[in-house]
């Protein structure tokens, strides 16, 4: 088995230096559709649903799951908000014609809008997971009774908490959650999600003019290189710092990671009784039938 | 030249008498292709992320759901896995091997990762040997996934008379960095060239497949001979049934041609061993 050049050398934390995010993308899009077909399966489930934003990920995600289970096995849906930027939908139409799926438009203004007309004046974040939640709620809705569904929040979300609980963090089976921003893209161009969707820049399209990266104050690339090295390799925060990352970066990084902790964990339950769920309790979630 | 089957599947996880169907359809074929033997992967009879179903799947050694097994195994030889309840009530990893209708042998993996995504530690008691028997592919030595990475694992076995082992194993695949193999595949594929080459002696690498709660477990199972050539592979991530001729002429051969075994001296090793441990060693 021939060792390729680019492993020769030791990976070395380098701010300029990205070529450690590469993955072999046509190894990874054979895993994540295997796991897709497998675990679908195992729970006795036939069909997939997942919400199209317009957006990369999404859109990975609807290229993987209909390669895994056909077009006909999975439900697209694209729910904007009024809000919600045109291109957007353009987006999301044009991702569906690319992997031969219908997508089917749900508009959530109406529902978000009748809660908050009780509420009163809010701040954008709350209208902005509510958002996510109803979306979410959709697609549960539409996934009974024999469908799954799925995640699409990437290993760069799910580490810096960027995301909302029970929205679109929420999902039966997610197959991007353990490739970073920076890797998903690559993903994305193999599996031919169009130019326009993976060049432009990421947004939760949550209020106008949001995108990602002006929230979080740093570039996806910067975030993926720091956790990758923090996470992947195990390098404390010192390391980096004396390699010529920026510190403070790396520190609100490793700050982030840490204060959103809780969202990554399943709910915690208060231990009283001799075996409890989630703690002494531990069945694989694939248990079979015999 | 003895044929074997290395049994590249996807057991069930938690489902026993489906796994020993699976096992018997497996077997059929093997016996169909002309192998005097087959070998499933670690715990091909329950699944391997068990968790507290360990107890629940677990079965003395001569239980009598192992009957089938015992059974299929008057017209081939059978190594197969499962959880062993111990005469002390432990529960362990085990690794049995059948032939003409009696258990040979057990063995009962001795290294128990407990880190990253593995936590066999936390639900079994660890195996405390590591024997030598006689196998349709001559004298050979058990080491079950985490056992073979000990290089003293397969160290032992060719110093104390095997001329083959066998690694039943599931293996999840990880590592998807450009420009080489699936990481673990490509440790796994130099591990099992390299005991093959430098102990002189046949490496069978019986890997599963199928998925578990969220890990994939990548197959890659292979036969690797003495002198270092890879005599069968089966694909990543499929199920097959492999099949791999084993010459025990050519460990003659290599072992002629390369005396490293016969000019091994363990009882260096042991008087080295307990000099480093501070136990009186005469000079």
């Amino acid at each position: 088995m021939a060792i390729a050049p680019e492993r020769i050398g030791a990976i070395r934390p380098d701010p300029t230096d990205l070529s450690p995010l590469r993955i072999d993308e046509q190894l990874v899009r054979r895993m994540l559709v295997a796991f897709l077909r497998d675990e679908t399966a195992k729970s006795g489930h036939k069909r997939v649903v997942l919400g199209l934003s317009g957006g990369i990920d999404s859109a990975a995600v609807a290229a993987l799951a209909a390669e895994a289970m056909g077009r006909e096995n999975v439900t697209a849906l694209f729910m904007p908000y009024t809000s919600s930027s045109p291109e957007s939908r353009e987006h999301a139409r044009l991702i569906g014609r690319t992997f031969g799926l219908a997508v089917e438009e749900v508009d959530i203004t109406a529902q978000v809008d009748a809660y908050f007309a009780r509420a009163g004046e809010v701040d954008k974040v709350r209208r902005g997971n509510k958002m996510a939640r109803e979306r979410k709620s959709i697609e549960y809705d539409r996934s009974w009774p024999d469908g799954l569904v799925l995640g699409t929040s990437n290993k760069t979300e799910l580490l810096l908490g960027y995301g909302t609980r029970y929205g679109d963090m929420a999902c039966d089976l997610n197959p991007v959650g353990d490739l970073y921003k920076t890797q998903l893209r690559e993903l994305a161009v193999l599996l031919g999600v169009p130019d326009v969707v993976v060049k432009k820049p990421p947004t939760a399209d949550l209020w106008v003019g949001q995108t990602d990266e002006s929230e979080l104050g740093f570039t996806y690339a910067q975030a993926d290189l720091i956790l990758y090295h923090l996470v992947d390799r195990r390098l404390r925060p010192d390391a980096l710092v004396a390699a010529g990352f920026d510190a403070s970066l790396v520190r609100g990084i490793r700050e982030r990671m840490r204060k959103s902790h809780y969202k990554r964990v399943m709910p915690l339950i208060a231990k009283v009784s001799l075996r409890t769920v989630g703690h002494d309790f531990l069945y694989p979630r694939d248990w079979e039938a015999d | 030249m003895t044929k074997i089957a290395i049994a590249q599947c996807a057991p069930a996880l938690g489902a026993f008498k489906r796994n020993v169907a699976m096992h018997e359809d497996w077997i059929a074929k093997a016996r169909g292709a002309g192998a005097r033997l087959i070998v499933f992967p670690e715990l091909s009879l329950t699944g391997y992320y068990l968790k507290d179903l360990a107890g629940e799947l677990s079965c003395a050694a001569d239980d009598e759901r192992l009957r089938p097994i015992v059974e299929a195994s008057r017209h081939i030889d059978i190594s197969a896995g499962f959880v062993e309840r111990g005469p002390d009530a432990r529960l362990h990893i085990a690794q049995g091997y059948w032939s003409r209708g009696e258990l040979v042998h057990v063995h009962r993996k001795v290294y128990l990762p407990t880190y990253g995504i593995f936590d066999d530690g936390r639900y079994f008691g660890p195996g405390d040997r590591f024997d030598v028997f006689r196998s349709a592919a001559g004298p050979a030595g058990i080491a079950i996934c985490e056992d073979l990475w000990h290089a003293s694992v397969p160290y032992l076995y060719s110093t104390t008379g095997a001329t083959i082992v066998f690694c039943p194993s599931a293996s999840p695949g990880r590592g998807v960095a450009e420009g080489g193999d699936l990481g673990t595949a490509e440790s796994c594929r130099l591990m099992d060239r390299f005991y093959a080459q430098y102990l002189t002696m046949y490496v069978v690498f019986v890997n599963r497949v199928g998925h578990e709660d969220g890990i994939a477990f990548w197959g890659g199972s292979e036969a690797v001979a003495p002198d270092g050539t890879v005599v069968a592979r089966a694909p990543d991530f499929e199920e097959q049934l492999l099949i791999a001729d084993i010459d025990p002429d050519l460990v003659a051969r290599e072992r002629d041609r390369n005396p490293l075994i016969r000019d091994e001296r363990p009882e260096l090793v042991i008087s080295q061993l307990m000099r480093a441990r501070g136990a009186l060693v005469k000079d």
